[in-house]
């Protein structure tokens, strides 16, 4: 099993027909994603890449029983598709999108609060890899391969500091059920609390990784879940140590701006919640092993 | 992206939000002219840098005559101000605030900040205005009030009159004025897409008016390809020159005070990587995410940029390729290094997409180039690297 997506799981692309959206859709299709169409406003009754396009979401929830969604739309409209998607009845939406206003994922959030918690659409990202269940469906960015089938989820806010630590446990046969990058704006749809939700009621994960950074209150908020709620154990590795305070270091959520937000900090109160920490990145992958061989 | 005191209070006012009557000079000559035009008996010459705590560092100067205005403006322009926020560098001070002297009667503290845990805007407001709010927050967390604001109806009149209220302005002649100004600085950041507003002090004078006599702003920079007049008051000279040459070409960098330089992709990674260099007993120059792209011309412009921190001993590549394959980056690496002339050791470690290629493009090349395999191997190769140019004494 995995979480959030499988091999059936119905998949349109916001934003279809673009450069990076038609590079995307072909490599998610090739690893075997069950992508059922896509949506740009305008060519709707046309074929792309042999699949049908839509004018709109709830046409291709209709017509194709699309039911996920990944978006590749430009930064200036992609609140508008994720709110398409969420009225649409899209179930779960990747935002790939770097670069969207903070006040529009503010929107955002609050449009999809007014969904009752059970229809409420399920947003990860904006600027984000994607999610990834290995051997079953790829809804992102990510090369595919580095990915091996397994029971270590994952979840984490920079693409390419995720595909270092699955690419260690590969190498010591380490497999992910699900890997789900959440992404590095101030304003994300899930939190990692959110993702732990679901990993906790997988029976196929058994541990999971949370890949943190500086910047904003989630990772601590992650290990007071861990120590109320989660039944499996966490791994978090925390990036940023050399990090100075007050400055954004490339993700526009990466910011020490209170107290409580360094890597340090994160690393101390995750520690005293009975968190496993990963003491450096190069550790990643050692540290679930030992992990994994006392469970 | 911040902006100075005089832009924001210039946004202010265009929302109606009281200011004291100033103007902007570039000369102590200026300076003067701007005190001649101010109707009043003494004035304040403050520093234009993007930095608070300009107080403590002799940025804010109070001038009872016409050549004590000269004199602190001649003082301040052209200087370098280092405060307790603007990091060692300090900053450039270009120009000076002149704005008429108030009679305060009471300072207040007032602010609008996206709140990244609640995922709204909040209000804060204290009536202990005028010092540092992180020390105050410490010291005295109950004399902070905060109010969230539901972005979907935006601030409401019970909202802003609750902080009204909390910060003692409940006197008849200043209530609904008060609202009002609250109620306009909500619009002004909502508007404009900033990220956070800030009001310290904000006074009330002895003619019971209520005027914003700092001003503080900061914008989304992903917000600033719909706010052209915002994206036009970014002031270069105010950044570190190599990040907004960094910026220029796209690149994401911070400058730090090591001498490791790096080139990473991928934000995330290049944290994780600046960590593993201290781990490993070095200090990371600067923070470089290079991007998914990562072309020859791409590394070169990388390359070129961290070298140019001639405090840089050496430098270290770490490229994961995901769409992105090793040996395109391996070529390009050896391409960027054909072009230039890099007289110190470079460690490069692959990893991804075509890794095997990529390592053996860059062993046949016959470049200097240290090959690692991990991002621990790599760590400690380049510290090594580093520590044999030192004792070489480069």
């Amino acid at each position: 099993m995995s979480i959030l997506i499988n091999a059936e799981t119905r998949i349109i692309v916001q934003g279809f027909t673009g450069r990076i959206g038609t590079f995307h859709a072909q490599e998610m299709i090739n690893y075997g994603s069950n992508i059922v169409g896509g949506v740009t406003p305008g060519k709707g009754g046309q074929q792309h890449l042999g699949l049908p396009i839509f004018n709109t979401v709830k046409e291709a929830v209709h017509q194709v029983g699309a039911e996920t969604s990944i978006i590749f739309v430009p930064p200036a409209f992609a609140a508008d598709s994720i709110m398409e998607a969420s009225d649409a009845g899209i179930k779960y939406c990747v935002a790939i999108t770097d670069g969207i206003p903070t006040q529009d994922m503010m929107t955002v959030k609050s449009y999809l609060r007014r969904f009752p918690k059970e229809e409420r659409m399920l947003l990860t990202g904006p600027n984000c890899a994607g999610t990834i269940s290995p051997g079953r469906s790829m809804l992102g960015i990510m090369p595919g391969h580095i990915f091996s089938q397994g029971n270590v989820g994952i979840i984490g806010r920079s693409g390419t500091l995720g595909y270092e630590a699955a690419d260690q446990m590969k190498i010591l046969g380490i497999g992910i059920s699900t890997s789900v990058g959440i992404g590095g704006d101030p304003i994300t749809g899930s939190s990692y609390c959110d993702i732990l939700e679901k990993f906790e009621l997988d029976s196929a994960t058994k541990i999971v990784v949370m890949i943190g950074e500086i910047g904003g209150p989630q990772e601590v908020e992650a290990g007071f879940f861990s120590k109320n709620y989660l039944s499996k154990p966490l791994i978090a590795y925390i990036a940023g140590l050399t990090a100075p305070e007050g400055r954004r270091m490339g993700h526009a959520g990466a910011i020490i701006s209170s107290a409580g937000e360094s890597a340090a900090e994160k690393v101390a109160i995750l520690e005293e919640l009975n968190v496993t920490i990963c003491p450096t990145p190069a550790e990643m992958g050692k540290t679930v092993s030992e992990v994994l061989a006392k469970i | 992206m911040d902006i100075h005191e005089y832009q924001a209070k210039e946004i202010l006012a265009e929302y109606g939000v009281k200011i004291a009557d100033g103007g902007l000079a570039h000369s102590p000559e200026e300076a003067v002219q701007r005190a001649r035009e101010i109707n009043c008996n003494n004035w304040v010459v403050k520093a234009q840098i993007h930095s608070g705590a300009r107080g403590k560092a002799g940025g804010i100067k109070i001038c009872k005559t016409h050549d004590e205005v000269e004199i602190a403006a001649e003082e301040l322009l052209g200087k370098k101000l280092v405060t307790d926020q603007s990091g060692p560098a300090g900053k450039i001070c270009s120009s000076v605030y002149v704005e008429a002297g108030t009679n305060i009667t009471k300072e207040l503290y007032l602010c609008f900040l996206i709140d990244r845990s609640s995922e709204r805007i909040v209000m804060i407001g204290s009536t202990q205005g005028g010092i540092a709010i992180e020390k105050l927050a410490k010291e005295n967390p109950g004399a902070i009030h905060k109010i969230y604001i539901e972005p979907a109806v935006g601030l409401q009149d019970f909202q802003a009159r609750t902080m009204v209220f909390a910060l003692g302005l409940e006197s008849t002649q200043l209530l609904a004025h008060s609202v009002k100004t609250i109620r306009r600085c909500y619009r002004a950041l909502r508007d404009l897409d900033a990220n956070m507003l800030e009001i310290n002090p904000l006074v009330v004078t002895k003619n019971n008016e209520l005027i914003a006599l700092d001003a503080k702003m900061s914008f989304d920079e992903n917000a600033l390809f719909r706010r052209h007049k915002i994206a036009e008051l970014r002031d270069k000279t105010q950044g570190d020159p190599r990040e907004v040459a960094a910026a220029e070409h796209g690149l994401s960098y911070v400058g730090l005070n090591g001498d490791i330089g790096c080139m990473i992709n991928g934000a995330g990674l290049a944290m994780a990587t600046m960590d593993m260099i201290k781990i490993a007993g070095g200090e990371p120059a600067n923070f470089l995410d290079v991007g998914g792209g990562a072309s020859a011309e791409r590394t070169e412009k990388a390359f070129r940029l961290v070298l140019a921190d001639k405090n840089v001993k050496a430098l270290l590549v770490n490229i994961f390729a995901g769409i992105n394959h090793c040996d395109w980056i391996a070529e390009g690496i050896i391409q960027a290094i054909k072009n230039m002339d890099m007289k110190i050791p470079l460690v490069v470690r692959l990893s991804g997409t075509n890794v095997d290629l990529g390592r053996r493009i860059i062993a046949e090349s016959n470049l200097p180039i240290i090959m690692a395999n991990t991002l621990a191997d790599a760590a400690e190769k380049v510290v090594q690297a580093r520590n044999e140019v030192v004792a070489r004494g480069y």
